[in-house]
């Protein structure tokens, strides 16, 4: 796994806008797809219903995570913004 | 429930002695004393009416236990006209403080609600009682038309009826029956984002709040504080059943040792455990019945504070039986929304019953934490969390037992009559449950 290069340099302080999974459990219909694209941070209880992981997704997962939450067939995987400062 | 007595002493309870009702105005007025609101743009009694809610500490009364002075800041602070709701609902089965309340003190609740209403600049107050309690919506309904005689009010007052189910008292679902009639929990992504009547914030309220609401604004902050302890002031309402000789509606200082108030209510001397704050609440073993009655003090012990209930299991009784018809009987309360707990719960009732029973393997113990651990915190409302809290305290409190059974031993009260009641006949279940087990199957 690389890490970014450019951007912020270390040391400096501003915010930044990190994102983590969240499933709409209401929404959820357990198809499942979340967790074969997603594996790294999304698994699934014994009833097949995805358990996320809701700490900030890493900038090389970010890709994938949109892609999770996109091909949802019911849209019950959300991404949303956490504000950290760092 | 039956032959619920009434303690008529105390604050909230408080009125003539012998007669026990404070239901009409009159009453109401001679025992309380007068109460009067200010002109609608009152900005400096508002100020002041949030200041002494926030010192006087009250917390919450519907089993959340939210301080009330933050809950009405963040409210007056949003720009659009907020509506107060009064939750009425009572949906804990094992409750009947609320609706001892409002048939004893009507206007106690009403004159709270105009309070918190002036305060957060609410014109609106709409009320929910559950459909089947007709005595309680019609106790509220006659002191509505009642203070309607007497030259009106500037609210607008209604009474609503949500389904009697268990989940239908949740907060957000509660707002949804007003919007769309459907008493489902919501996910609310964000919770610093109010809930909405319509395009209005909705300030929810439990009834027995408000009522302290009325007192505090009567007699202040420092009064409130003369009773309870620093971080839980005041009194509050109590319903103790099970092995109990008065089971029936108590008004305690919180903090008062939970044995106290059993002893009040005429409890049995030899007890195998207390289930405090309802079915979504924890079992608390005989050895911690001195715990003081207050969130903190329960929690340093394991225990949960939620809703006003204390019941009492009698000696010789099988707290994981118990635990088991409580936990089935949740299941089938599932809005029937969300995946674990449509799944999760009915899987750890019956793991219970096979465990009480006898039947189970020895994992039996080891899957239902693991099946605990799965659904807590996984719905979009707290009732899956309720009951996983519950059967962890049983497999802590009734410990011995649990590994006795899953040794292959059934539980010796096994055939004894059961102590917790259940409302008879499932509920109608919603639309959901079956939706989303049709969903699966398809």
């Amino acid at each position: 796994m690389s890490t970014r290069t450019g951007g912020t340099p270390p040391g400096a302080t501003r915010q930044r806008v990190a994102l983590r999974l969240r499933v709409d459990p209401v929404a959820c219909d357990a198809y499942g797809f979340c967790a074969e694209l997603l594996p790294e941070r999304i698994t699934l209880d014994e009833w097949g219903y995805p358990i996320v992981d809701g700490t900030p997704v890493d900038p090389s997962l970010l890709a994938l995570a949109t892609r999770a939450a996109a091909e949802c067939p019911r849209r019950a995987i959300l991404l949303e913004q956490v504000r950290t400062a760092g | 429930m039956t032959a619920m007595t009434l303690d008529a002493t105390g604050r909230l309870l408080a009125g003539p002695a012998g007669n026990g009702s404070s239901s009409d105005l009159a009453t109401h007025l001679a025992t309380h004393g007068p109460l009067t609101l200010p002109g609608r743009d009152h900005g400096q009694w508002r100020m002041g009416m949030l200041r002494a809610v926030t010192d006087s500490g009250l917390l919450g009364r519907g089993g959340g236990g939210f301080p009330s002075g933050a809950k009405w800041d963040a409210v007056q602070r949003t720009s659009r006209r907020p509506i107060l709701v009064v939750n009425a609902m009572e949906g804990e089965p094992a409750s009947a403080k609320d609706r001892v309340l409002l048939a004893y003190a009507p206007h106690l609740v009403l004159d709270g609600a105009e309070v918190a209403a002036t305060v957060v600049g609410a014109r609106e107050i709409a009320i929910c009682v559950a459909d089947h309690n007709d005595a309680t919506a019609f106790s509220i309904e006659a002191a509505i038309a009642e203070r309607g005689h007497l030259g009106g009010s500037r609210f607008t007052t209604t009474v609503h009826r949500p389904p009697d189910r268990y989940v239908s008292g949740e907060e957000s679902a509660l707002v949804s029956w007003l919007n769309d009639r459907l008493a489902l929990p919501v996910l609310r992504v964000d919770k610093s984002v109010p809930l909405q009547v319509g395009r209005r914030p909705a300030m929810v309220h439990n009834a027995e709040t408000l009522a302290q609401v009325a007192l505090i604004a009567r007699h202040g902050p420092a009064w409130f504080r003369r009773q309870g302890t620093q971080e839980a002031p005041g009194s509050t309402l109590v319903t103790v059943t099970g092995a109990v000789r008065y089971p029936g509606v108590l008004e305690v200082e919180l903090g008062t040792p939970v044995i106290d108030i059993l002893d009040r209510a005429g409890a049995d001397a030899a007890l195998s455990g207390v289930l405090v704050g309802g079915y979504g609440g924890s079992w608390l073993g005989p050895s911690h019945v001195a715990t003081p009655f207050a969130p903190a003090a329960l929690a340093a012990v394991g225990s949960t504070h939620g809703v006003g209930i204390l019941i009492a299991l009698p000696a010789g009784s099988c707290g994981i039986a118990e635990t088991a018809r409580i936990v089935r009987y949740m299941a089938g309360q599932s809005a029937g929304q969300c995946g674990p707990c449509v799944f999760g719960l009915p899987a750890i009732a019956e793991d219970l019953e096979q465990l009480w029973s006898g039947r189970a393997d020895s994992s039996v113990i080891d899957r239902i934490r693991s099946r605990s651990d799965a659904v807590d915190g996984r719905g979009a409302c707290r009732h899956p969390d309720g009951v996983v809290r519950l059967v962890r305290s049983a497999l802590s409190v009734f410990g011995d037992d649990a590994r006795a059974h899953a040794e292959g031993h059934p539980c010796t009260g096994h055939g004894a009559p059961t102590v917790l009641t259940l409302p008879s006949g499932p509920p109608a279940v919603r639309g959901g449950t079956a939706t989303k087990a049709q969903r699966r199957a398809s």
